[in-house]
């Protein structure tokens, strides 16, 4: 008994990790109206705290997720339906849905499967989701890896074939940090593309991944169809050195938690599990000297060296910029520094990691760009 | 990259990947290779429970099979790190520290001390700790904090795969003497564990969950009685922060500190012996540090003031459980407290 | 000019007379100052044993190990210790061999092959056995020796030891200092073998008893086992027997002692004189030579105390200090 205009609303699955998640609040309430990519329910794992955001319009009937309470992935947590269901079928939804095992899910719907690929730059990690004729490569920032895209990669895939990488010396890459600073990371970048016959992307990069991404269209004219720069490293001289530093040199949770805490606007988003996995990261053999290579080549006297902006000029190609007003890595003000060669969008209530706080929104920017 | 691997493998493996790395990596102990000088199978047991199978092949002559006599390979292990080898001993047994004590009490704890600073002496002894394994009273005692209360050592006990693997490397690239106690219990325990080496600095301490009621201090194996719970507590409304030590000395005293300045209620499980362990230090030390911030007074919930026993029934009854612990808590932290 | 009937030539014999001469001064001196009440807890002495611990280390180079015993100042000056930071030591001061912290009782010198004055007696069997493995693993051909009074022998970290370096065939000697008395206790009444190589023996290794009072004798004997250890022959027992001219402990009024036993040693088994009085009848050395090494010695040992006395005490952030590498 399938009801084609009842459309459940379920924990959400972000990451491969994540098996169970929290209701922590009700942005909408029983009977509001809903657009697609609305946001209607607050969600926190153990990793990070998200938003479920409605993926088809109607009004939101049923809130049936408790406050507080942790549920299973792809348990019912609420209803959207047109005004027009009866109650009783509402009712007979709920009380027929049956939550599927994770075993029953398909590896499509298990979330991001990950997968590894030889490069000149070594073994590089990287996640790929979507059919799309169009291709996107999410490239992420300095001491990230492709689970910084958790709130994107999925929304992206439904318009195009999109990869996430761990570049050389992050997430579960190799460790080897190629020469040259971010012009060897975006020639890394041009290999992974090589190594999995990727002619044409179009380049998303956060942060650093930014600069990277812009290197690599530059020195591959014709690899990169658009460019979209977020966050972006390589716009400006300013930048938080302080973050690079205490996130090089933090070893221990307490050392580390004030500093990812500044990549928020929202510092309570950083939960014990995200501090966790990135000391997990950092403590791998190579990491600290990876770090501290790619700290010294892009940065001298706390200052960024690597700087971009006049090659973008040069380049052909569509280019969107986004910042969270409340970036406390990479001033927002940066946002300008294309002066009209590039769209800008400056996002209120987001810090540096703009992605995962107003993932809805930095999608339907991405979504309209790429396509557009 | 990640995956499921068990304790006892995490253990092979940290050992494997010291060895490849630095060739002054040596390991010695009773069995570890397994049949040394018998007829059948060279490599025949890795260790009794098997833990450094197929290193032998790996590192031919840099597993040593000993002479049953932990005075002098302990000793000799103690020896040649201070003439610059990085020896891992296996004790077998932390009981059997009591055929050697002096080697590592008077010698190995003692020699950078009392050479003025001139000495180094980076020796790992791993042994078994634990009940739980119908072992009795001379293959199961939890002696941490016999080792604790000495200068000079460092004590490390994991709860888990990840932890035991990460803990073994730094230990082994360690420069003091560390005694590496692993529950017997745990072997089999498996978590998610990168391929490659990773060092998990000592004196850090795990929260392995967040809670804003109580905190629960443990390691090793009762760190999984005290999630036990934890789960049980939440049932009640009431939010257990669980601490794991990891690394018993050095000590995280900030954070216990920090989580009973939030919480105000300690519980310590100890599977060890309840007088002068790590439950009192941790309670005493608490008590003295955080008075101000304490709502009742610590609960230490510990294994009894007996040896271990044999039989299954008693047993089970000597090792501390999630009931004593969740009545631990209860006793300090009302359901009351949740409304 | 006179021909050497000696297995040294004439400037390692001076460098043995040295180094027996420094020993006994230092000792000497000890017992005296000691008297005064100015040096810290005990001191047990090595005066009458030098001929032991120099006839060894003749042989042997920094890459050697030995571990010593309570009564080490003589293994420790023999292995090339330096005596005004051993003097230092003893006075409990900073700028001691262990910068106060390890006493008479605990003097190392890891850089030269000096594992350290022990005080749990029998502790440095099993701690040769790790150097002399370590020499294998490294093949630099080092050895290690332990010195082991003739009351240690019995401890069960001895016997283990040496059942060890024989399974692993282990470069390794294990040097008994066979005095007579373990403390105050004779070594008839406490050891059942009337040899400890008899012990050796029983653990497949070569032993040999030599007069400890003979300098050439044991340098010998411990010349052939060093020799046969480090082309991989497997480790050896040198059992040297011989005198101690003081008590215990400073401060041992020895009376379990026979009447003028101490005087008779002296007179007849002092280790120093019996080697002076050969190697002066050859002609190979003068008295007049060995006279001027004993006035050089008296002033080093001399500048010692004084130094000592006058070095400045540890501070209190010393109490904390050294525990660990890093912790």
């Amino acid at each position: 008994m399938t009801d084609q205009r009842i459309k459940p609303v379920v924990m959400p699955k972000w990451g491969l990790a994540m098996e169970e998640g929290k209701v922590t609040g009700w942005l909408k309430r029983p009977g509001d109206r809903i657009a697609v990519g609305e946001e209607i329910v607050e969600v926190e794992t153990d990793k990070i705290a998200g938003v479920v955001e409605a993926s088809e319009a109607g009004v939101l009937r049923r809130a049936i997720g408790e406050v507080d309470t942790v549920y299973p992935v792809k348990a019912l947590i609420g209803v959207v339906a047109d005004a027009d269901v009866p109650e009783e079928e509402i009712d007979a939804y709920v009380a027929g849905y049956v939550t599927p095992s994770a075993d029953e899910a398909g590896e499509e719907e298990a979330g991001p499967t990950y997968e590894f690929v030889e490069t000149p730059a070594g073994r590089l990690r990287y996640a790929r989701r979507g059919e799309g004729a169009e291709t996107i490569v999410l490239v992420h920032g300095f001491g990230g890896d492709l689970d910084n895209w958790l709130f994107n990669i999925d929304a992206l895939a439904d318009k195009a074939t999109v990869y996430a990488l761990d570049l050389p010396g992050h997430g579960q890459s190799a460790k080897a940090m190629p020469e040259g600073g971010v012009e060897g990371l975006a020639r890394a970048l041009l290999g992974f593309m090589d190594a999995l016959s990727i002619e044409r992307a179009h380049l998303v990069g956060h942060s650093m991944g930014g600069a990277v991404s812009t290197l690599a269209a530059n020195a591959a004219p014709g690899r990169a169809r658009s460019l979209t720069l977020i966050g972006s490293a390589g716009l400006g001289e300013e930048i938080n050195a302080g973050y690079i530093a205490g996130f090089v040199s933090a070893a221990s949770r307490r050392e580390l938690k004030p500093v990812v805490e500044q990549l928020f606007a929202d510092p309570s988003l950083v939960s014990r599990q995200l501090v966790e996995d990135l000391l997990r990261y950092k403590r791998l053999d190579g990491v600290s000297a990876a770090l501290e290579a790619l700290s010294g080549a892009f940065l001298a006297d706390g200052r960024q060296k690597t700087l971009v902006a006049s090659s973008l000029a040069a380049l052909d190609i569509p280019v969107l910029v986004v910042w969270g007003a409340e970036d406390r890595i990479i001033p927002a003000a940066h946002a300008e520094a294309l002066n009209g060669r590039a769209k800008a969008e400056v996002i209120p209530g987001a810090g540096h990691m703009v992605q995962m706080e107003k993932a809805s929104r930095v999608n339907e920017l991405i979504g309209a760009h790429v396509t557009g | 990259m990640a995956r499921k691997i068990s304790m006892k493998q995490a253990i092979n493996e940290a050992l494997d990947l010291e060895m490849r790395r630095d060739p002054a990596v040596i390991v010695m102990g009773e069995d570890i290779v397994g049949g040394a000088g018998s007829p059948g199978e060279e490599d025949a047991w890795g260790g009794v429970l098997g833990v450094t199978k197929g290193l032998h092949a790996k590192y031919p002559g840099r597993l040593l099979d000993t002479p049953l006599s932990e005075s002098a390979y302990i000793g000799a292990a103690i020896g040649a790190a201070a003439c610059g080898m990085r020896p891992v001993a296996e004790l077998m047994f932390l009981d059997f520290m009591g055929v050697c004590f002096d080697q590592i009490l008077n010698q190995a704890a003692k020699f950078k001390y009392m050479f003025g600073g001139k000495a180094k002496t980076p020796v790992v002894i791993r042994a078994m700790v634990g009940a739980g394994f119908r072992a009795a009273a001379q293959h199961s005692q939890m002696l941490t904090p016999v080792f604790t209360h000495v200068p000079g050592l460092k004590v490390v006990c994991p709860s888990n795969a990840y932890d035991a693997k990460g803990l073994l490397i730094q230990a082994i690239r360690d420069d003091d003497p560390v005694i590496f106690c692993e529950h017997k219990n745990l072997y089999g325990h498996e978590a998610d564990v990168p391929e490659e080496a990773y060092a998990i600095p000592f004196g850090e301490a795990a929260v392995v969950r967040e809670g804003k009621d109580v905190t629960i201090v443990s390691y090793g194996l009762t760190v999984h009685r005290a999630l036990e719970a934890a789960e049980r507590l939440a049932k009640e409304r009431i939010e257990a922060e669980v601490i794991d030590l990891r690394t018993l000395s050095p000590i995280d005293w900030d954070t216990v500190l920090e989580s009973v300045e939030t919480t105000g209620r300690l519980v310590v499980v100890d599977e060890a012996n309840p007088r002068c362990s790590i439950a009192t230090d941790v309670a005493a030390h608490v008590v003295q540090e955080a008075f101000g911030a304490l709502k009742a007074a610590p609960q230490m919930v510990t294994a009894p003031h007996t040896p271990v026993p044999f039989s299954p029934v008693l047993e089970d009854l000597y090792i501390p459980t999630a009931d004593a612990i969740t009545a631990a808590v209860s006793k300090i932290a009302p359901r009351a407290m949740a409304a | 000019m006179s021909t050497n009937p000696f297995p040294l030539d004439k400037a390692d014999l001076m460098k043995a007379y040295r180094t027996m001469r420094t020993i006994r001064e230092f000792e000497e001196r000890l017992h005296v100052e000691f008297a005064k009440g100015d040096i810290p807890g005990f001191v047990h002495l090595y005066a009458g044993e030098e001929a032991c611990a120099t006839g060894i280390m003749m042989h042997l180079t920094d890459v050697d190990r030995i571990a010593s015993t309570h009564r080490g100042h003589g293994h420790c000056i023999a292995k090339g210790v330096d005596v005004h930071e051993m003097m230092a030591e003893i006075y409990g001061k900073a700028t001691g061999a262990c910068r106060g912290k390890g006493g008479s009782m605990h003097i190392a010198d890891l850089a030269k092959g000096m594992m350290g004055a022990n005080g749990i007696l029998g502790a440095g069997a099993p701690l040769v056995c790790g150097a002399g493995l370590a020499a294998k693993f490294r093949g630099d051909g080092g050895v290690g020796i332990t010195f082991i009074g003739d009351g240690a022998s019995n401890q069960g970290m001895v016997l283990e030891s040496m059942n060890l370096a024989a399974v692993w065939n282990l470069p390794v000697i294990f040097v008994v200092e066979n005095n007579g008395y373990a403390e105050s206790t004779s070594v008839d009444y406490a050891t059942a073998v009337d040899s400890y190589v008899d012990r050796a023996s029983g653990f497949g290794l070569p032993g040999v008893t030599v007069d400890g009072t003979d300098f050439f004798a044991v340098y010998e004997a411990a010349g052939e086992m060093i020799r046969r250890a480090r082309e991989g022959g497997g480790p050896a027992l040198l059992e040297c027997k011989m005198v101690r001219f003081f008590g215990h402990f400073e401060g041992d009024a020895q009376t379990y002692k026979a009447k003028g036993e101490n005087d008779y040693n002296r007179e007849h088994r002092d280790c120093l004189k019996i080697f002076a009085a050969r190697v002066r009848e050859t002609g190979v050395v003068t008295a007049e030579e060995f006279a001027a090494v004993d006035q050089e010695v008296g002033a080093l040992i001399e500048d010692a105390v004084a130094s000592a006395k006058a070095a400045p005490l540890p501070s209190a952030r010393d109490l904390t200090s050294d525990v660990y590498v890093a912790y």
